[in-house]
């Protein structure tokens, strides 16, 4: 279910349709059921669990409390693992990665991908967008951020810093926004309302 | 072993098996910027060594550094190196 085509640049490369992937992910489970060493139950029960959890409102909710409490901001940015630990988001839960937490500044967007395959925080975003897997995304953004940026909608001054981070499985990346002016004391859950998914990746601005 | 602030350059390689040195950043010189400390090593493990670990770092790189003079030059890209990738600049 793959197909090789030159896209007139030199640059032929394959790509899968999800049908491909589909037919070999249930070849795996059946083999590994044949084996003994799981129930496609179980897998199901496995991935429920996981996606129930795994939403962009635990990232908003980090990013909120960031806010508000420079200390908890601090701590995010110096172990974001251990800082969502805080506020009981246990990432040991979903696999073994270590978080880092890259804050906007006024003179600096940050915007996340993952060039080699897919990787994502997703125990803090849910599962990633389909423009985020894809080889345009993960291909052009680190070549020229400001221009994929712009065709999100979102206008990075050419006077600010872009600063790419190419993840990877083992270190997972999350963009603090910049706090939106006039939200003067608002509370955190009005706070996390604001937050976006895309502006925790970094494609957009919040 | 590798500071914060340190000058590296990335080695040149093309190994037969997996690595998560991406080709974009090969030969290419950038700046030591965190201490990830030790992570499970890929490359081992997707040799079968599944208990292979390797102190990797973040490593900056700035655009004109890895794309040439057509780069935006205010900006770099950030990628999550194992030691054994980097030499000292």
């Amino acid at each position: 279910m793959t197909h090789d085509h030159d896209h007139g640049e030199g640059h032929g490369h394959v790509h899968e349709t999800s049908a491909g992937a589909s037919n070999r992910v249930k070849a795996l489970v059946a083999d590994l059921e044949r084996a003994g060493m799981m129930t496609e139950a179980e897998l199901d029960a496995v991935i429920e669990t996981f996606l129930v959890h795994a939403q962009p409102a635990n990232g908003a909710r980090a990013i909120a409390r960031a806010w508000l409490d420079d200390g908890f901001r601090a701590r995010l940015l110096a172990d974001g693992n251990a800082a969502l630990a805080e506020i009981g988001i246990d990432l040991t839960h979903w696999s073994p990665v270590t978080l880092r937490v890259v804050a906007n500044e006024p003179a600096r967007h940050n915007v996340i991908v993952c060039t080699l395959c897919s990787c994502y925080p997703l125990a803090l975003l849910g599962p990633s967008p389909t423009w985020y897997k894809s080889a345009a995304y993960r291909s052009r953004v680190v070549r020229d951020p400001r221009s994929v940026l712009a065709e999100f909608g979102t206008t990075v001054d050419a006077d600010v810093e872009i600063v790419v981070w190419d993840s990877t499985a083992e270190v997972r990346y999350l963009v603090l926004p910049q706090r939106p002016s006039g939200t003067e004391g608002a509370p955190e859950a009005e706070l996390a309302a604001l937050v976006t998914r895309n502006g925790m990746i970094g494609t957009a601005l919040v | 072993m590798f500071a914060i602030g340190d000058r590296v350059r990335t080695k040149v390689m093309n190994p037969s098996g997996h690595t998560r040195l991406p080709a974009y950043l090969r030969g290419r010189p950038g700046v030591v910027v965190w201490d990830l400390g030790p992570l499970p090593f890929a490359d081992a493990r997707a040799a079968g060594d599944v208990a292979a670990s390797q102190r990797a770092f973040t490593v900056r790189f700035a655009n004109p550094d890895v794309w040439g003079t057509d780069a935006d030059p205010h900006g770099s890209v950030c990628a999550d190196l194992y030691a054994s990738y980097l030499e000292p600049e």
